[in-house]
């Protein structure tokens, strides 16, 4: 085991799997010399050269046309989008086109693609680098949708993603990349997509949360200890698809369930795991389930004190927390 | 692969022959010189006062059968059959000529609705087409899961994902891109409109194909109308390939009924892309004789003398008056060619129309990988 | 201005409303009472906090509110009236929750409380005042989860006791009561049935009879303390697996004792002197020896009391209440019996303070004044143990070989058993006795 951070881990993720498997190679902005805003494909270049370290045209739609084009025809691209917030220009050709390869040509073709975005607020990024944006890509099928909290999570999941036959979109949140250290083994592993995990046991209250929140909810659930509250938390890992087993499972066993995501609230992910447990679980549910989630306002301000209020902090859980636990 | 290419052009006109053979339409008519090399068969098709080679003959043939089966599936439209038809008359020469250029089975063709020419070319049967069209089990594209003519063919290199115009382009180019990294010397053609060449992906991938100098051809089928919209009210410049300047690459513009001029047209830009010279816009000036697609209504923006006077530029009409003056073809051959070609489209229609509709088992297949997550 | 019930002691966490003493359209100064209020099992006068006139009575008589949550409205002197908006006013679930929410400690820390909380009850009680429809729509409020697990284990549950919001039942509330019904009680069959019956007995709500009453049958509407005093014992004889055990006593020298100095006891400090303070005195000597009697469960972890106070049953004429003598240990014999009789005297005038009846760390129920020879107290929760003096009676007994007359008292415990042994609870009884078969001519009253 060695201490890395989560960028660290991504890094590490497709370096290995770039050294591993040839038709594995990356292209997006910046990646090539600047290795990457945020330098996660520090030194590819030299590694891998330009024929594998691909720096793009500033075409973000293009970037995802053409990774899922070289996809269908053999190769496995990992495509960056610098900043989730730029990520809009390549629903048509994620939602419209790759979403829609293999059941639109009744398995005949397939798109193993990866579309790596850093998303996420709380990094006085304002309203252009603050953005969750993976409800908008989860709610499709035939997409999968990875939201990774910690080093280890990123980057087993990122490996399974660059090997998965689909495409996925992984989602790193930017305030995770230096601040969120962890272990991470040193020999091969992957970790499945699709698979929850829980992060702590408890018995009293269930949160359900993902990416950055995960470690504010694992700091909320400690402060809440003090009033006798004994959390559960489960780290979705990924948003689509959604690890139904493990949802039911943990509401099962407490039956009170909060729901914690940065992204606002309507019709987001906390909206899709509430149904699925009041569809599969009703009779287990000692209490309503609650969502913690963003404000309905188009994006996260740039003031201090307006960002402030817009993030979630393990503060604002830990009362919502008390809350679910007295109902 | 590289033996392919290296005998491409012999390959070529071998398969053309043996095409017409297999028809069975007529005993092919091979000239004496059919044991060519490459120039003498290049001069050959490029030489219009010597138009004896039999893959012109076959070309004919095959520009028939495209267009019976074309007149048919509109009809079976206008009998409530068939849901929806974008017909292709009138783009038969620039996709023969293309696909011809080309080597089927392993370049690969990003083509859009209006292509089924290209269809047929690549080796769809008449049968499997309207199975597309009136959404039958047996369709080989996407198991009539699409619109007719949608999907993809990964053996014949055919793929149609998608009926957002120009989203195709990128991904041909995201093709290129992956040939060229493998070391393969395939060439991706993509099809497009007029239309098409408006859209931001249309730009984005052109630009992106010619910094990286990838085997593509970006072959826009200009027949002037985008559903209503004329091109006057689709660009301010007089061309589409006019363009290929601004992004690095040769913009050709080629007469699209002219199936020779066509033929030559991609050939060059094929050999270029081979040879890592990068990508060639070729804009094939063609013409639309019927509307958008059944669902459309063209007397309401187009008059019929405009179409009239496009009619004269038929490609059929073009490349017969070139047989008919060479005496390659005559009045009864001429009509055994049609009457072989209704009597396949007739078999075709009647074996499409009784097969079953496909089974819902498979509706939730195909998702994501049975493999994968 | 709204008025709202005020916190008052550490771990009250609601109270039920007792009589308005003002109506609508009265004037109040400042300080006046304006209402009676129930927490635990005393009535308090609550003082307005202004002077002005009363707009809106929000708190019906006999309805449960949460500390903070409002009951009043009030013009003061000092304010503009404003209409009040009906609705805003409507003391619905939202309305309690609100205000404990912001006071943080009560709701909150509710679960964390329950172990010592007095009161917490409300949900397990209909009703049967006029506001009943509208008192089940904000309390009986049963979770898929609860209702599920009580089809499965086939509780009643009414018979369990909430400590959710507004005294809803929890899912856990459920699952510890049915746990409790599980665990094992080994030789303590007997009592496990008794604990049964005292249940079904201490519960008499309406909705475990038909709506309908029969010819010969009538409705009694329960005061706001019989409802306290329904909860606590069924939250005693639920949460807590009680056994028993009882010793007699030869309270012989005891009886001497009293009998020569009661009359100028009497005639000195203006009191009886009862049993009672000699027996005080005994149990909080032993309390101190064998502290694990002077304690709480505490889910996980037992938590011991330094302080000994004794509380002491008392029956007013509202019903039983339980004052406390704090410290007890620091009094003699004289003190406790004045501390007695202050507390006995206040509790049947009703005029018991909440300060009066808190924190309580062991009871002691002197059943022999109404005549018993052997009674089987339920623990008074959240204590650990509870013991009884029975009458004194005069019996024939072997006294060195020898038949004597002697005067007999039984003393009865029934204690936490998740807490206390049978070993630790003979030995606390051995303990009680021997100490009052110790008492003579020579004992200290001072």
């Amino acid at each position: 085991m060695t201490i890395k951070t989560v960028l660290e881990a991504v890094h590490d993720a497709m370096q290995e799997e770039m050294r591993r498997d040839e038709t594995v190679f990356v292209m997006g902005e910046d990646i090539g010399a600047r290795g990457g805003v945020f330098l996660a494909t520090e030194g590819f270049l030299q590694e891998f050269g330009e024929n594998r370290v691909i720096d793009t045209p500033l075409a973000e739609s293009s970037i995802a046309g053409v990774a899922l084009g070289a996809a269908m025809h053999g190769m496995r691209p990992i495509a960056e989008i610098e900043f989730g917030d730029f990520i809009w220009p390549t629903i048509n050709q994620i939602v419209g086109e790759a979403a829609k390869v293999r059941y639109g040509t009744k398995g005949k073709l397939n798109a193993p693609m990866v579309l790596r975005a850093p998303h996420g607020g709380g990094v006085r990024g304002a309203l252009y680098h603050s953005q969750s944006v993976e409800a908008f890509f989860a709610h499709t099928p035939g997409l999968k949708v990875v939201t990774p909290s910690t080093p280890y999570d990123a980057k087993g999941l990122l490996k399974s993603a660059i090997r998965d036959d689909d495409p996925v979109i992984f989602l790193e949140h930017k305030r995770t990349y230096r601040l969120v250290r962890g272990e991470v083994p040193d020999d091969e592993y992957t970790l499945p997509i699709g698979k929850a995990d829980l992060k702590r046991e408890g018995s009293d209250v269930t949160i359900i949360t993902y990416g950055l929140m995960l470690h504010h909810c694992l700091e909320a659930a400690e402060t809440v200890e003090m009033d006798d509250i004994d959390v559960e938390v489960l780290d979705l890992r990924t948003v689509r698809p959604l690890d139904t087993d493990a949802i039911l499972a943990t509401t099962r066993k407490t039956g009170k369930v909060l729901i914690v995501h940065e992204d606002n609230k309507a019709l987001g992910i906390g909206a899709e795991v509430s149904a699925i447990i009041s569809e599969n679980a009703f009779e287990y549910l000692d209490g309503p389930v609650a969502r913690l989630a963003g404000p309905e306002i188009p994006a996260m301000p740039f003031a201090p004190p307006l960002e402030d209020m817009y993030m979630i902090d393990s503060e604002k859980i830990a009362n919502s927390i008390r809350q679910l636990a007295e109902y | 692969m590289a033996e392919q290419t290296s005998d491409h052009e012999n390959g070529a006109f071998e398969r053309a022959v043996r095409a017409a053979a297999d028809s069975g339409i007529t005993k092919p008519t091979i000239s004496e010189s059919s044991s060519t090399n490459q120039e003498s068969s290049k001069t050959r098709l490029s030489n219009k006062k010597a138009p004896d080679s039999p893959d012109l003959l076959s070309m004919y043939r095959r520009m028939v059968l495209c267009r019976t089966l074309d007149e048919r599936i509109w009809m079976l439209n206008r009998q409530g059959k068939a849901a929806i038809m974008a017909s292709s008359q009138g783009h038969e020469a620039g996709q023969i000529g293309s696909v011809e250029a080309l080597q089927k089975g392993y370049d690969q063709f990003y083509i859009y609705y209006r292509d089924l020419a290209v269809l047929l070319e690549l080796g769809l049967t008449p049968t499997e087409i309207i199975k597309g069209f009136v959404a039958k089990e047996g369709e080989p594209l996407s198991g009539a899961r699409q619109f007719p003519t949608h999907g993809a063919h990964p053996e014949y290199g055919i793929i149609n994902l998608s009926n957002v115009v120009a989203t195709h382009i990128p991904q041909g180019v995201g093709a290129a891109l992956s040939a060229k990294m493998k070391g393969e010397n395939r060439v991706v053609i993509i099809y497009f409109g007029d239309g098409a060449s408006s859209a931001g992906d249309c730009h984005e991938a052109m630009n992106f194909a010619a910094i990286h100098k990838l085997p593509v051809i970006f072959f826009c089928e200009n027949n002037k109308y985008a559903i209503s919209v004329p091109l006057k009210n689709q660009m301010a410049v007089g061309s589409v390939a006019s363009r290929a300047e601004g992004y690095g690459m040769p913009g050709i513009e080629v007469d699209g009924c002219d199936i020779i001029a066509v033929y030559e047209a991609t050939f060059e830009a094929a050999q270029r892309a081979r040879s890592g010279q990068g990508p060639s816009l070729i804009e094939a000036q063609v013409e639309r004789y019927l509307p958008h697609t059944s669902d459309d209504d063209d007397s309401i923006y187009r008059s019929q003398e405009e179409i009239e006077e496009a009619k004269k530029r038929d490609p059929l009409k073009m490349l017969k008056d070139l047989l008919y003056s060479s005496e390659v073809l005559d009045e009864e051959q001429e009509e055994l060619i049609n009457k072989d070609a209704r009597q396949i489209v007739n078999e075709a229609t009647e074996e499409a129309e009784d097969a079953p509709y496909p089974e819902t088992d498979d509706f939730f297949k195909h998702v994501v990988g049975d493999s994968s997550v | 201005m709204k008025i709202e019930l005020p916190q008052v002691g550490e771990s009250v966490t609601e109270g039920i409303i007792g009589k308005w003493l003002v109506a609508v359209g009265d004037k109040v100064e400042k300080y006046d009472p304006i209402v009676e209020v129930v927490t635990d099992k005393v009535a308090m006068e609550l003082p307005s906090p202004v002077s002005g006139t009363l707009r809106e009575i929000i708190a019906l008589e006999g309805e449960t509110i949460p500390m903070g949550g409002i009951i009043a409205d009030i013009e003061s002197e000092n304010e503009e009236a404003t209409p009040t908006n009906a609705k805003e006013n409507q003391p619905d679930l939202e309305a309690h929750s609100k205000p404990g929410k912001e006071i943080g400690t009560t709701g909150i820390l509710l679960k964390d409380v329950a172990p010592v909380g007095p009161t917490g009850s409300g949900g397990i009680i209909d009703s049967t005042s006029s506001q009943g429809d509208r008192d089940r729509k904000t309390r009986i409020i049963y979770s898929p989860a609860v209702m599920r697990l009580a089809e499965i284990h086939d509780v009643n549950l009414e018979m369990v006791t909430g400590s959710g919001r507004n005294g809803r039942v929890t899912k856990k509330d459920l699952q510890n009561f049915i746990d409790s019904e599980k665990t094992p009680v080994d030789s303590k069959n007997v009592d496990r049935d008794d604990k049964k019956s005292a249940n079904t007995d201490s519960v008499p709500t309406e909705n475990t009879y038909p709506n309908v009453l029969g010819n010969n049958e009538e409705k009694i509407t329960l005061s706001p303390v019989r409802k306290i005093i329904a909860s606590n014992m069924v939250k005693s004889a639920t949460l807590i697996p009680q056994a028993w055990s009882l010793v007699e006593v030869d309270v012989n020298g005891l009886v001497e004792l009293r009998n020569k100095v009661k009359d100028d006891f009497q005639k000195r400090e203006k009191v009886n002197l009862t049993y009672l303070p000699f027996v005080l005195k005994a149990v909080s000597e032993s309390l101190k020896e064998i502290p694990l009697l002077n304690s709480s469960w505490n889910e996980d972890s037992i938590i011991l009391k330094h302080q000994i106070n004794l509380g002491i049953a008392v029956a007013a004429p509202d019903g039983l209440v339980v004052p406390v003598i704090e410290n007890a240990d620091a009094l003699s014999i004289s003190g406790l019996a004045h501390k007695l009789d202050d507390l006995t005297t206040r509790a049947r005038e009703g005029k018991l303070t909440v300060s009066d009846v808190q924190s309580g760390t062991f009871t002691v129920n002197n059943t022999g004044a109404l005549g018993s020879i052997a009674s089987q107290p339920l623990v008074n929760y959240p204590q650990a143990g509870i013991i009884t003096t029975e009458a004194i009676v005069k019996r024939p007994v072997v006294v060195n070989d020898a038949i004597a007359i002697r005067s007999i008292m039984n003393i009865c415990l029934s204690f936490d058993h998740r807490i206390i042994d049978g070993e630790q609870a003979s030995g606390f009884n051995r303990s009680v006795k021997d100490r009052l078969e110790s008492i003579n001519l020579n004992t200290q009253i001072y």
